[in-house]
């Protein structure tokens, strides 16, 4: 599947805008956020910066950007307008966060409901994403159990190490967010290595046979394509990526993406403020980085089924 | 609405039945495809650097060659493909505008241009590759069946059928209603072995496929009759033979 830059920023920095959304609303949820305006302007100014600009990149790859409302209407059946849906309830129950951590400076009260509407929102929102892939069976490596753990591990991680810089940076030297940091970096390594080893492990799903109900005669193979140009389905559908690239790029997504927010965010506790705040910057950049990587990976290493019709042997 | 339509008592199914024996790759179903649909429904059908060398352009039905087995035992075979108009059309229900529909009284699958939005989520979801972005215009486009030509009381009944069914030279594509057993497409499934497409996916796509006929072991070639008796070829077979 092409790597559309518009939809892997769109998914990367609205997952990164979610998952700092939902650790802040389960932090005033469990009564530990501290009520410091500054924190909640900057940390609230950051999540609903990258969720919007995800939402507005997402609206480039549209044909026709003005009828994108129309996106809402069809819920029952569509996972991408729940997304929209989704998206869309988070942004009151945000924004009454931010106002009462800011203009009100109080993280307790009603602002502990709304931080809690927050966290669903921004949960649901992730998981409705990650479905949009995961029910989509014309492409087998998407349509995969493990894709929303995928997605919400990958929200979940990137979102904590901002939160944890944010945190230290206004000088609340708090143990647990570094910590949860650590966590979700190992529960998303663990998510993407089950992921990959599944992926190269799993049978094909469709053959050129089986896509031409030709197999009886032996194996198939293409010998003229349509046409000599490049058409959309190719551009869209058609993109391949080199093995050795792959696994290069794996290691990059592991080692920038998981191991190193892990060790800075570890490090950060055992060293003063200036250095605990640049560790876990490098951290948080090197998470966004390696969340871009995987989730390139995750359209470039994806085989569409119509591929069986120009010339790719199985699926 | 993007679900998929209550299934309707008495309900057709019209599609297309396409026989991989006779089809002769000529691209004439695809020509016509391309000349009907560029000034009907889905007008028009555009096309970019059409006469340059890197033309491309959105066609509803394009035809691939592909080449199975090995030997003689191995075919060439000539394969249409446009869109199946399947009963469970996951371009359909993925759709978040409502813009992709099946029609409940005969199974088309259909675009409405008007609420369409580009996002190009149903050319992701189809198996087959059988929906087209425009770029010109910004909204998806598909095979319609024609159904400005098969609904249309101004052209002569025998005209009421799809535009590449008709351009056929060998009449390898046949229209028709597969919901009704004892149609003339029906039976020649039934005769046939007409086969779904990546029956795996589970979308029950509604046109099928004829395979290639097996090939009768050729025989042995008649020996020529031998020259026998009189005359000038009498005489000269005996002055060679003997």
């Amino acid at each position: 599947m092409q790597p559309a830059y518009s939809i892997i920023f769109f998914t990367t920095a609205s997952g990164c805008g979610y998952g700092l959304m939902f650790w802040l609303g389960l932090a005033s949820l469990s009564g530990r956020l501290p009520a410091d305006r500054g924190l909640v302007a900057v940390a609230m100014m950051l999540a609903l910066a990258l969720v919007a600009g995800g939402l507005l990149s997402s609206t480039l790859h549209l044909g026709r950007p003005a009828r994108a409302w129309r996106a809402l209407t069809q819920w029952r059946s569509s996972w991408l307008s729940r997304e929209a849906v989704a998206a869309l309830l988070t942004f009151p129950p945000a924004l009454a966060f931010a106002f009462a951590g800011v203009w009100l400076g109080r993280v307790d009260g009603w602002a502990v409901l709304a931080g809690g509407l927050m966290a669903l929102g921004a949960l649901a929102t992730v998981v409705t994403t990650a479905m949009i892939y995961r029910t989509l069976k014309a492409v087998p490596r998407w349509h995969h159990p493990l894709v929303p753990a995928c997605y919400l591990a990958l929200a979940g991680l990137t979102g904590a190490v901002w939160l944890a810089l944010l945190l230290r940076a206004f000088g609340h030297e708090l143990a647990l967010p570094p910590i949860l940091a650590v966590l979700a970096a190992a529960f998303a390594a663990l998510v993407k290595l089950a992921y990959w080893r599944s992926i190269d492990r799993s049978a094909t799903i469709a053959t050129a046979e089986s896509a031409t109900g030709l197999g009886a005669f032996g194996r198939v193979r293409l010998l003229e394509p349509p046409h000599t140009g490049r058409n959309f389905l190719l551009q869209e559908m058609g993109y391949r990526v080199a093995r050795k690239h792959t696994e290069k790029l794996r290691l990059l997504a592991g080692l920038c993406g998981f191991a190193l927010p892990a060790l800075t965010s570890l490090a950060s506790m055992a060293v003063p403020y200036w250095p605990a705040v640049l560790l876990l910057l490098l951290g948080a950049v090197a998470a966004g980085l390696g969340a871009v990587v995987e989730r390139w990976l995750f359209f470039a290493e994806a085989k569409h089924t119509q591929m069986l019709y120009y010339g790719e042997a199985a699926a | 609405m993007t679900s998929l339509p209550q299934p309707v008592a008495g309900a057709r199914r019209l599609g297309l039945v396409i026989d991989l024996d006779t089809c002769v790759g000529c691209h004439a179903c695809a020509v016509a495809c391309k000349q009907w649909n560029t000034g009907g429904y889905h007008a028009p059908l555009s096309d970019h650097d059409p006469y340059g060398a890197d033309a491309s352009g959105v066609w509803l039905n394009r035809v691939h060659g592909f080449e199975a087995g090995e030997g003689e035992s191995g075919r060439t075979v000539y394969f249409p493909k446009s869109c199946l108009h399947c009963a469970d059309a996951p371009c359909v229900t993925v759709c978040p505008t409502g813009a992709s529909y099946k029609r409940a009284g005969d199974g088309i699958v259909l675009v409405d241009e008007d609420r369409c939005i580009g996002c190009k989520l149903c050319s992701w979801a189809c198996p087959y590759g059988a929906r087209e972005y425009d770029a010109d215009v910004g909204v998806m486009k598909k095979c319609t069946l024609c159904i400005d030509r098969i609904d249309n009381q101004n052209l002569p009944e025998a005209e009421r059928v799809p535009a590449c069914v008709a351009a056929c030279p060998t009449r390898a594509r046949h229209y028709g209603d597969l919901a009704d057993a004892g149609s003339a497409v029906s039976r020649l499934v039934a005769e046939r072995g007409g086969f779904d497409l990546m029956p795996e996916l589970g979308c029950r796509p509604t046109n099928k496929y004829l395979p290639p006929r097996r090939r009768q072991a050729p025989a042995a070639p008649p020996s020529l009759p031998v020259a026998e008796g009189g005359g000038f070829l009498g005489w000269l077979d005996r002055l060679l033979s003997g």
